[in-house]
């Protein structure tokens, strides 16, 4: 897949995007502790189950992580359904239509 | 200089307009998308239709931007396919104004059946027509298999050039598809959902350059209209040459609306 070589080295992209990305970290780790610390029952939400399965995605040490994320998050079924029930997407494969869809 | 080719200018201000011209943008083209509620008639597209082939280009125009337009009605309002082959019987009344450059932004929103039906509808007047077409995939979790039904779609019309067929919204997951069946591949730099622009240049040093743009599809919800030169920053800033930058910004739209006869720029 690779075409064209990343221009700056490892150490310059390290130096230009760490901290935006240490942020983002931190803002992941504080929005799973937030939803922890809420009332409610929805602690199994299928939309923080597929986070948990993006984050062990991030560490296989396998390339192409943003490809293989989206492909994660992704409806892989093949068939039209038979009505859209709504205008909206979720972000992740609801329960209902993990499979069965 | 750049050319956004694909962006919502009826639903931005004028002020906006204006920073795109400052940032060195003379060219757009605005495809027919959904308003954010469903119109209750026919009579209310007809009016939409007016608004993009007559008044946006007027205002465009105060700031030396061409504007330009593509007719059709949203996958997201397909769901009735008797009110929208009303629709789309309106379209060839508008097909002879200048800035018409075809079809879109047309496509699937949750891969209904009845999306298809008006989806394929749209194909067939492109292909009666000899008109180029842009294609919205959907969003999220539907777009992998959105993106596989409309190119099957596609293929199955059998009239249609992929090389005159625009298919919008590429990420990571959906680019190399895409392009390996000799589509154009647009990236949209749009917050949370999209890509953003430093994605998008990954996708540039991973992918090329060939048969793919960069637009901002800036619209009536968090948007930047913007987008497309804070891209070539992040290109600028990433060691990649000013032709490169110049070549997905402005050299491949020109080259892919171009093909419609009726692209210019200010």
């Amino acid at each position: 897949m690779a075409h064209a070589p990343v221009l700056l080295s490892k150490r310059a992209l390290i130096d230009r995007s760490y901290l935006e990305h240490r942020a983002k970290v931190l803002d992941l780790a504080a929005f799973i502790d937030r939803v922890e610390r809420a009332s409610g029952e929805d602690g199994d939400d299928f939309r923080m189950r597929a986070l948990q399965a993006c984050c062990a995605l991030l560490l296989d040490g396998k390339p192409h992580r943003a490809q293989r994320v989206l492909e994660l998050l992704s409806d892989q079924t093949l068939d039209p359904i038979a009505k859209a029930g709504s205008k909206g997407a979720t972000g992740a494969v609801p329960p209902v239509a993990g499979g069965a869809r | 200089m750049y050319i956004d080719p694909h962006i919502h200018m009826v639903s931005r201000t004028t002020d906006d307009y204006q920073r795109m011209a400052l940032a060195g943008c003379v060219a757009i083209t605005e495809p027919a998308f959904w308003a954010g509620y469903d119109r209750s008639s026919p009579q209310g597209f007809h009016d939409y239709f007016r608004q993009l082939t007559d008044t946006e280009p007027k205002r465009a125009a105060q700031y030396g931007i061409r504007h330009h337009t593509w007719l059709c009605i949203n996958p997201k309002e397909a769901e009735d396919p008797v009110f929208a082959r009303e629709v789309i019987a309106l379209i060839p009344s508008f097909l002879k104004c200048e800035s018409v450059l075809g079809i879109g932004e047309i496509g699937l929103n949750k891969n209904s059946r009845n999306e298809v039906e008006i989806l394929e509808a749209h194909l067939d007047l492109a292909a009666a027509h000899d008109l180029m077409v842009l294609v919205h995939t959907p969003h999220l979790e539907d777009k992998l298999k959105g993106t596989r039904l409309i190119m099957d779609a596609i293929k199955n019309q059998g009239r249609l050039d992929p090389s005159r067929v625009l298919i919008d919204h590429v990420e990571e997951h959906t680019v190399g598809i895409v392009l390996e069946r000799g589509f154009w591949a647009g990236m949209t730099l749009y917050p949370d959902t999209k890509c953003t622009p430093q994605r998008a240049v990954d996708i540039f040093e991973m992918h090329g350059t060939e048969r793919l743009w960069i637009n901002s599809a800036g619209d009536w919800g968090q948007s930047d209209p913007l987008a497309v030169p804070k891209a070539q920053l992040e290109m600028r800033a990433r060691g990649h040459t000013e032709a490169a930058i110049r070549k997905v910004s402005f050299d491949n739209p020109m080259t892919f609306l171009s093909q419609s006869g009726r692209f210019k720029i200010a």
